[in-house]
């Protein structure tokens, strides 16, 4: 029998990035906030200072900062006909756990998606007509507009102290910065950062061919930074530990380098670690969420009530929390009919490596985002017309640091191993650097997710199982933008390329990006989504669900920033009207 | 819609009842916040090192041989260096089988199991360790029946090659085992043996870094970020310092 803990005002499960985020929010508007992380407590002097934190064995390759499969995995299967099978060991995106989340080994990767990401429905119909969408792309609006969201994405990058060059200043295009993002009210509070050779010798090459690169927004630090609460981050060190890994520097913004420092001291908020949420409880009308039901590190269980309910912690836990609970009708994929687990989506990449005689580049100095980039065929800042499919990503040269047990890339031909493989790395490792692209997963009705009829987590609950594959649409769209890599690519002159195209099925194995989203998507209407632009749930009025389940389809950029961006949009609601009377903001 | 439900007094209130009731519980104990951070001075978290590079932990000698061998041709000695096996690639994966690695503990291991697709991933009900030890026994048995030499450690390299290709390929049939998952798995502990800090028992002296020119666990390049196209500098060092600092 739980046992039942005296009440709190607001409760976050998870406490990761979102969970920071609304905590600091909620708490300095008041609130006694309680946040619960299944994972342990997190910090930099302890887990990952700069005396071990260079160390690609234990954090990528032994999964030190992921999740554990054997605690929660999915299971996963590419359509519906399948028999879905568990992720055993992590391989194509990676999880994170314990306090900071994925948020403590992200790349840093910081981003605005476009303005007419947000309107993807109507803006393909009215450029494009309905024959450009096919009947089972599943993609709608947002909700919610660019412009509603600019002073929250504005916050978070003082937050983080992003590193970059405005593109678009209150309308007027800069020079240096990507001119096809939306416009911005302020510069970024940090100037880009140190460019290496590679991201250099990509920009020269784009800029000739009358392209417009411009230095990746970067939650590194290029110089020391002082945030608007007073949290100080030092200046990156370049040292090519960054992505997949945590920063032992405060050089990388993470809940830990901006938020946790003054959060923690506050009285009206507490954290209890290791303490993993079953389900939350509704009351008898199934439209109130009273308690979370919990489990703490010794085994006990617990019951937490709470006058309201924020779930932050990764999508996939998220959208299994609200299948666990009986929040929101579930997704059929039969019918259409239902929201949980709909529209899930992911990213699709690809590569080209340069392989060159005359230029040492030196790759193993990096950052998890430091790079240069183009813009011009993400969204729909190009022309679709006759390419047979929609949206778009950014590509170009970001150099994280070239750890040899991940980076070793060899001419095409070359064996994977013997002596030929052992003279071709020697002779080419410090002369190889890659373009790669990032682009878009649009929404489709096959893909979604649903609890597992099958496998059990440790406490017997159902896995979440996941149904998803690339389709025409982003096979053409990523084939579009590698050839567009590759010619500049080839106007770099290499002595030789190597194309790496996505093939195929979605591969659980290989890394590619941990970028899922949808499941719990936001919307305008009940019907069609799950949460409404205050990510508050259509059906559960005082729960609130962050992250980029909400999000209806996957745009062609990385999503903390507008994820981060959300948070604080659904945060302002909550302070300013919510508080004042409670029930649906929408 | 909803009737409102709570106001901000409410809130307030409920808050403070918290504030002001002691909750002698486990999960109240546990709580963190208001300057009660875990924070233990001395208490890093640092990795585990492996002190002792002698003998093996997890291999049986027959095993050891086999993967001294099969090591030895994945990355050789040659002109250009010391390979797998000077690395000490053979000492880290005995280690690395021995922890938890080998265990899987991370892994997802509840049945049922079934084969499923390639883009499934990984559906052996074998741990690594398990994985290695039912793969040397068939791996060795097959190359006996074969008849050139009693194990695959006493094939002559030429032999042990086109072995390690029927490996690869999965044309080799092993007991129990997928042939082309075990290679693979072999390949890439080689790699991390090789290419990871010498604390775990490989790249030795940091030859698997010499030989690319990785300079290993530094911790700032900024002075070198801007420098384009000039060769780096310094020698590689590992969490423990340079070679000539640690070396026994």
């Amino acid at each position: 029998m739980a046992r039942k803990l005296p009440p709190v005002d607001a409760l976050l499960v998870g406490f990761g990035w979102t969970g920071a985020i609304m905590a600091k929010e909620l708490a300095d508007a008041g609130l006694n906030v309680l946040a619960l992380e299944r994972g342990a407590w997190a910090d930099t002097s302890r887990q990952f200072a700069t005396t071990f934190a260079q160390d690609e064995l234990r954090y990528y390759w032994r999964h030190d900062l992921f999740q554990a499969a054997a605690h929660d995995t999915q299971t996963v299967r590419n359509d519906a006909s399948q028999v879905a099978l568990p992720m055993r060991k992590l391989g194509s995106y990676l999880p994170g756990t314990n306090v900071g989340g994925a948020g403590v080994h992200w790349n840093g990767q910081t981003w605005r998606f476009l303005p007419s990401d947000f309107v993807a429905r109507s803006h393909n119909l009215e450029r494009y007509g309905a024959a450009a969408l096919p009947e089972s792309m599943s993609i709608q609006d947002w909700g919610i507009t660019y412009d509603e969201l600019e002073p929250h994405y504005d916050k978070f990058e003082r937050v983080c102290g992003i590193s970059g060059k405005a593109g678009n200043l209150r309308g007027q295009i800069q020079a240096g910065g990507n001119p096809f993002e939306g416009p911005r009210q302020s510069e970024y509070p940090n100037p880009p950062m140190a460019m290496s050779y590679p991201p250099t010798l990509f920009a020269e090459a784009a800029r000739g061919l009358g392209l417009h690169p411009f230095p990746q927004p970067s939650a590194n630090m290029s110089r020391p930074y002082v945030n608007p609460y007073g949290v100080r981050l030092q200046a990156c060190t370049y040292c090519g530990f960054c992505e997949k890994f945590a920063c032992g520097n405060y050089s990388k913004a993470s809940a830990q380098t901006t938020i946790l420092p003054v959060l923690m001291n506050k009285p009206n908020f507490r954290l209890r670690t290791e303490c993993e949420v079953m389900k939350v409880n509704l009351d008898s009308s199934g439209k109130r969420a009273v308690s979370v039901t919990y489990v703490d590190a010794a085994g006990e269980e617990f019951e937490q009530p709470a006058e309201m309910i924020v779930l932050c912690s990764y999508i996939l836990n998220n959208v299994r929390l609200m299948l666990l609970s009986g929040i929101g009708a579930p997704y059929d994929p039969q019918t259409g009919q239902g929201v949980v687990g709909k529209n899930y989506a992911y990213q699709i990449t690809s590569s080209v490596n340069l392989f060159f005689d005359d230029k040492i580049l030196n790759p193993f100095i990096g950052a998890g985002a430091h790079g240069m980039l183009v813009d011009e065929w993400n969204g729909d800042n190009f022309d679709h017309a006759g390419l047979g499919f929609i949206g778009g990503g950014f590509l170009g040269v970001v150099q994280t640091g070239a750890r040899p047990i991940e980076s070793h890339a060899v001419p095409e031909g070359t064996p994977k191993w013997g002596g030929a493989f052992k003279k071709a790395i020697a002779a080419n490792y410090l002369k190889t650097m890659s373009i790669a692209t990032h682009g878009a997963v649009m929404s489709h009705r096959g893909n979604f997710l649903d609890l597992d009829p099958t496998y059990r987590d440790v406490y017997g609950r159902p896995l979440l199982r996941m149904t998803f594959d690339f389709t025409d649409n982003e096979h053409r769209m990523s084939d579009y933008l590698t050839d567009r890599a590759a010619d500049i690519a080839r106007a770099m002159k290499p002595r030789e390329l190597a194309i790496n195209r996505r093939k195929g099925s979605w591969d659980v194995v290989p890394y590619q990006t941990t970028h899922n989203t949808g499941g719990a998507i936001m919307g305008s209407d009940p019907g069609t989504s799950a949460v409404n632009k205050y990510l508050q749930s259509w059906d559960v009025s005082n729960l609130f669900v962050m992250g980029a389940s909400a999000f209806p389809q996957n745009p062609g950029y990385n999503p903390t920033g507008t994820v981060a961006a959300l948070a604080y949009h659904s945060a302002a609601a909550i302070t300013q009207r919510y508080l004042k009377a409670p029930g649906a903001l929408a | 819609m909803d009737e409102p439900r709570l106001s901000r007094r409410r809130l307030l209130t409920a808050g403070a009842a918290i504030g002001a009731v002691p909750v002698a519980t486990a999960a109240a104990a546990a709580a963190l916040g208001g300057r009660d951070v875990p924070f233990t001075e001395g208490q890093a978290n640092a990795p585990v090192a492996i002190e002792d590079t002698k003998g093996w932990t997890w291999f049986t000698e027959a095993e050891a041989a086999f993967v001294t061998a099969a090591v030895g041709r994945l990355i050789p000695a040659d002109d250009l260096g010391p390979g797998a096996v000077e690395a000490g690639v053979p000492t880290f994966i005995d280690r690395q089988l021995a922890g938890p690695y080998g265990r899987g503990e991370r892994w997802y291991m509840q049945g049922p199991w079934g084969p499923g697709t390639p883009t499934q991933g990984w559906q052996t009900r074998l741990t690594p360790a398990g994985m290695y030890r039912a793969a040397i026994r068939s791996a060795d048995a097959v190359v006996a029946r074969a008849g050139k030499a009693a194990t695959f450690a006493k094939l002559a390299a030429a032999d042990q090659d086109a072995f390690l290709k029927t490996l690869e390929s999965g044309e080799a049939t092993l007991d129990g085992v997928d042939a082309k998952a075990f290679f693979a798995q072999l390949l890439q502990n080689t790699l991390e043996g090789f290419w990871s800090d010498p604390i775990y028992g490989g790249n030795r002296d940091m030859v698997g870094w010499k030989l690319i020119g990785f300079p290993g666990a530094r911790y700032d390049h900024s002075e070198f970020v801007a420098r384009h196209g000039e060769k780096y500098p310094l020698p590689p060092v590992g969490l423990r310092g340079r070679i000539e600092w640690t070396r026994s």
